[in-house]
């Protein structure tokens, strides 16, 4: 990382970048904005037949792949949208109550 | 030293000369009376050769404005000129250009808003807007629009300051009156502004950048402005610095403010744009007379020059300021709330009158100055100032 957010909470008018330019490509990915779910997806690995549907059309990008297989959510950036669970073919997808039990959320 | 050129012309035709010189890498703009002539002008030298610039035409000064953000963004040195209601369509993007610091120069011919239509002067369009964070120049005359225009890209391009800045002209008056104008040659001009080298520019791909961003949810959108209002408070020394080094350049005199027999005046009218010069003759015909009368012509309008104003009619026994816009059921027009609050630290208290004046284009006939400059004279002697604002040549009911 280039540009140090960490104590961006304790930044004066000086710190910031004039006119809230962001002066790093890609850094979104270290802005945690899972706090904001109210639902969770829980995936079911018997019921899915890895079809990738989901990984598709996340449009948060939060469904996590390796070897063109799915294997995780990215829960410090999934928004709880639910539109895995909608197009899965075989409900393998459950939308769950969340918690704000996240650590780093902000 | 520049070699100087007398010529004949009208405002725009001479602020289409100083963007030819200023070389901009992308002019955005839409034509609307009175400011047409400067783009038409302009688009003119793009097609002959005479610049090498990208011309973006538009269908709004919406879209004129929003172009000229993103090629500013890009990190492009940008220009463009507006008017009236196309001032007021680009209100929104106003606020952005300032708000993303984008150091965009545009020129205004002052005119008036509707309704009624009206396509004539009066500074309506631009007090209106004068809250959105750009430097604002008035010019007098054409000469001042050729300076301005010049002296703007240096003062938008300052690293302290990264500020928008507009260049205002009187519609019609200024815009279309032929004016004797002295410019510069070209190698004077572009050595004056130099080359724009922009920061976090979109196009630099070694060193990406994202602007535009949210900063809400208590994200730091105070502390941004707070960087707006410093940047703006720089400009002040900047634009004098700048003004100096002009100066010496073009062999013309520039501040902030520009004085008129105020070493001894007891009376003043305060004023801007192009009803200076009104003011001016009448003040030369009265001092002829021996009344002691002076004038004060801003030529800043923002930042606005407080403490020079304040110094500079300090002691008088009363003065008049002349708003050419309205500020509908504020105590008085724009110049006059500011005059006066920058009255208001002095020890001694200065008695100040507000004539809201030419409205639409409305004739600024001398007499009308001169009824100014005796209701000055009266209030001096001890009469009581006039009730509330003048509509300065307003029919009267008999």
């Amino acid at each position: 990382m280039k540009w140090d957010i960490s104590q961006m909470s304790e930044w004066t008018y000086k710190d910031f970048p004039p006119a809230a330019v962001i002066p790093e490509a890609g850094n979104s990915h270290y802005y945690i904005t899972g706090g904001w779910r109210s639902e969770r997806p829980v995936r079911s690995d018997e019921k899915c037949t890895q079809c990738l549907l989901c990984w598709i059309v996340c449009p948060d990008t939060s469904v996590m792949v390796a070897d063109e297989k799915v294997v995780d959510f990215d829960l410090d950036h999934c928004k709880g949208c639910g539109i895995c669970a909608q197009v899965c073919p075989v409900d393998a997808i459950d939308m769950v109550p969340e918690g704000c039990d996240l650590p780093g959320v902000k | 030293m520049p070699e100087h050129k007398t010529l004949a012309a009208t405002g725009n035709s001479v602020v289409a000369e100083a963007m030819r010189q200023c070389k901009p890498d992308v002019v955005a703009a839409y034509p609307i009376t009175p400011q047409t002539t400067i783009v038409e002008e302009f688009a003119a030298f793009v097609a002959k050769g005479k610049t090498h610039c990208e011309y973006v035409t538009v269908e709004s000064e919406h879209s004129a404005m929003s172009a000229c953000i993103g090629a500013s963004a890009a990190g492009a040195r940008v220009m463009t000129a507006t008017a009236s209601q196309g001032l007021a369509l680009m209100w929104e993007e106003l606020y952005i250009a300032s708000g993303m610091r984008l150091p965009i120069v545009m020129a205004n011919a002052n005119r008036a808003l509707s309704a009624p239509i009206n396509i004539h002067c009066d500074h309506s369009d631009i007090m209106g807007a004068r809250d959105a964070g750009w430097v604002t120049l008035f010019a007098e005359t054409a000469q001042e629009a050729y300076d301005n225009t010049i002296m703007s890209v240096r003062i938008a391009e300052h690293p302290d300051v990264l500020l928008p800045v507009m260049s205002c002209l009187d519609g019609f008056i200024t815009t279309h009156s032929i004016d004797r104008v002295s410019v510069m040659d070209d190698e004077s001009i572009a050595g004056f502004v130099g080359d724009y080298e922009p920061q976090n520019a979109l196009l630099d791909t070694d060193n990406p950048v994202a602007h535009g961003n949210f900063s809400g949810l208590g994200g730091p959108y105070f502390e941004f402005k707070k960087q707006q209002r410093e940047a703006i408070e720089n400009s002040r020394a900047v634009i004098k610095s700048v003004g100096e080094e002009y100066s010496a350049l073009s062999g013309r005199p520039f501040d902030v403010i520009e004085t008129w027999g105020m070493e001894d005046a007891e009376v003043a009218v305060v004023v801007i744009g192009s009803t200076a010069g009104n003011a001016r003759t009448v003040a030369r015909h009265l001092r002829a007379d021996g009344k002691k009368v002076g004038v004060v012509k801003v030529r800043v309008w923002r930042p606005f020059p407080y403490a020079e104003i304040a110094a500079a009619l300090k002691g008088l026994k009363a003065v008049a300021v002349l708003d050419r816009s309205e500020s509908f059921g504020a105590e008085g027009g724009p110049l006059f709330l500011e005059v006066r609050s920058a009255l208001y630290d002095l020890a001694e208290r200065v008695p100040v009158v507000n004539y809201i004046y030419g409205l639409g284009g409305s004739d600024v006939k001398l007499e009308l100055i001169e009824q100014v400059f005796t209701d000055l004279a009266d209030i001096a002697a001890g009469a009581a100032a006039p009730a509330g604002l003048v509509y300065l040549g307003a029919r009267e009911e008999a």
